[in-house]
């Protein structure tokens, strides 16, 4: 996951970046795996690295960026990116050595076979669902975000 | 070395399958098998295709490779290894060469789910279905970086209509998908199962195939993703991207010799696995017809084997089982009948040597199936066999048949006739689901 994030950001050629990215999404779903979540594994792989990549890659390859590609790379904000990739990692170091008790609410245990009873449980049941309304928003958010880019990309009627 | 062997035989006692069972052996056995089954596939796919068109065309196909052509696939794979690998001058190296393997590997990984029995998979996941459709949603990626890769028009409109169509109908496949998802539900626990295993086994419990679940909604979800897995695939009446009159071959023009062969074998690959979703989901996979019903009891003791004391012994068990050897026995004949047929040319003489030989291996093969042990393992990789090769014949029947679809047609049949049937089709199964009970209760009542 690692490789493919540097690899996304070093490349010269957007469609090698394209291609590194989806490498690190799908290393991000062997991650969730990993913490027993086969189910956001499963819709990781189809939505983002079969959806959204795909329409990436439809973006990067009907725009020609030849010209872009050709022109020298420069970045004026490179101190204030060091200063900020500094402390994230700061951040990161922290979290790590400090461990379980920053959290002490404790994270929900669910078996890995139980995953997707456990997210409907989450979103549904009567006594454990409360993200029911935050999952309503959320959509609502997507729908107004496809408004937007419809209206933005519209012919005048 | 003693407890290699111990390794190997003790899955053979457990029942579930080599991944569950953690089988490190026997996992790749199966991978092994699996991979060469769909090798032999893709070959025989090759040839059926080209004879099974020729004969809807009245006229004959391959006759001169092999004995009726059986040999022409080989020759077709030589031919492709043999031919001169060209790349297109400013096309991306890197990006051409990776876009084959991403489909290949698409179509390939899906087969890890897909069961031919039930402790028949490479594995069983409990999130299978979910696996199969997004892994399958990986080769519309190959797909574009092919096209763009070439660096050439054809190829780039090529990619990117057959993508736009593959996104449209994956919605409407998905749709159907969870139709089918919400009926396993209808038991008594009221919860329901990704995995492809517990589909089947929800179906073998609710005693009846999912197509005819509800009737008519199991039909209509059954027709929705019937339509969808054509399109899914590319191919005809959906194949615009790749007709060769439209657009040259489309996205995969620019590949020659064994790049372009890996996008054939992908390209089979992914209609056997979307035939092995349809079947699974609605046509009972490994089962046999009429699963439940057994007739009456039938005593042939010594004919059943012991292994599985519990199994029912109607007249109808012993039918269907008899069917695998029946089947192969027939496909024997008929080639001892075309050798009879054959002219009595003396440069002939090989090819009916060589089809008469294949005639007597279809015929062992069908003599082989008939002894129990055998036939109690292989009958239900036999039915699966048999109804995702119906769904072959279905394919070819269609590039027969139907005229292509033009570019907006399709999308319009997609996005406007699919996806709203899919939704309403959602409804009434939940709402189907929802009565059954009640409607059952009153029915009892009634009558």
């Amino acid at each position: 996951m690692i490789i493919g994030g540097i690899l996304v950001i070093t490349r010269k050629n957007a469609v090698h970046s394209a291609m590194a990215l989806i490498t690190t999404l799908l290393a991000q779903a062997g991650i969730y795996l990993m913490l027993y979540a086969p189910f956001v594994a499963g819709v990781q792989i189809i939505l983002y690295a079969g959806g959204i990549m795909v329409l990436f890659l439809f973006v990067i390859m009907l725009i020609s960026i030849e010209r872009n590609m050709k022109e020298r790379q420069f970045n004026k904000q490179w101190l204030v990116g060091i200063a900020a990739a500094a402390a994230l990692g700061g951040l990161f170091i922290a979290v790590y050595t400090k461990g379980k008790s920053l959290f002490p609410e404790g994270r929900l245990n669910f078996g890995e076979a139980q995953n997707t009873q456990g997210v409907a449980a989450l979103l549904y049941d009567q006594h454990q669902g409360m993200y029911m309304f935050s999952f309503e928003i959320a959509s609502l958010l997507l729908l107004v975000a496809i408004i937007g880019a419809v209206v933005m990309a519209k012919k005048r009627i | 070395m003693r407890w290699l062997i111990d390794y190997i035989l003790e899955y053979l006692k457990s029942d579930l399958t080599p991944g569950g069972a953690g089988n490190l052996f026997w996992i790749t056995v199966y991978i092994l098998l699996v991979f060469v089954g769909l090798s032999v596939a893709v070959i025989c796919m090759n040839w059926l295709e080209r004879k099974i068109l020729a004969h809807m065309q009245v006229r004959l196909g391959p006759m001169r490779v092999g004995p009726h052509g059986l040999l022409q696939p080989i020759a077709d794979a030589l031919k492709l290894l043999l031919k001169e690998d060209i790349m297109p001058a400013e096309a991306d190296a890197v990006v051409f060469w990776v876009a084959p393997f991403i489909v290949v590997l698409a179509a390939f990984t899906v087969f890890v789910v897909v069961p031919f029995g039930p402790t028949h998979a490479i594995t069983d996941m409990n999130i299978g279905i979910l696996f199969m459709l997004g892994v399958s949603s990986l080769s519309v990626l190959g797909i574009v970086t092919a096209g763009w890769a070439s660096n050439s028009h054809y190829p780039l409109i090529g990619a990117l209509r057959s993508s736009a169509q593959m996104v449209s109908y994956e919605v409407a496949m998905g749709l159907a998908v969870i139709s089918v998802i919400l009926m396993t539900s209808l038991n008594a626990e009221g919860t329901g199962t990704l995995s492809m295993i517990g589909i089947v086994q929800a179906q073998q419990a609710q005693h009846t195939w999912f197509v005819f679940k509800f009737f008519p909604l199991g039909l209509i979800g059954f027709f929705i993703f019937a339509v969808a897995m054509v399109a899914e695939t590319n191919r005809a009446p959906f194949d615009l991207p790749e007709a060769e009159s439209e657009l040259t071959a489309g996205f995969h023009t620019e590949y020659s010799g064994f790049r372009w062969s890996l996008f054939f074998l992908a390209e089979y690959s992914a209609m056997i696995a979307v035939s092995s979703i349809a079947v699974t989901l609605w046509l009972g996979g490994w089962l046999r017809p009429f699963p439940s019903f057994h007739g009456p009891e039938v005593a042939i003791p010594y004919f059943w084997p012991p292994a599985d004391p519990s199994a029912p012994k109607g007249v109808l068990d012993l039918v269907f089982a008899l069917f695998p050897g029946i089947t192969f026995l027939f496909l024997g004949a008929m080639c001892f009948y075309n050798t009879a047929r054959m002219p009595k040319h003396p440069l002939l003489k090989i090819q009916t040597i060589g089809l008469a030989g294949f005639g007597a291996v279809l015929a062992l093969i069908g003599l082989i199936l008939f002894v129990p042990p055998v036939r109690d393992r292989v009958g239900d990789i036999f039915w699966f066999a048999a109804k995702v090769a119906a769904f072959m014949y279905l394919y070819i029947w269609y590039r027969g048949t139907f005229p292509r679809y033009r570019f907006d047609q399709l999308m319009k049949v997609g996005w406007k006739i699919l996806l709203p049937t899919g939704l309403v089709l959602l409804i009434l199964t939940a709402g189907a689901g929802f009565l059954e009970d009640p409607v059952k209760e009153w029915l009892k009542h009634v009558l």
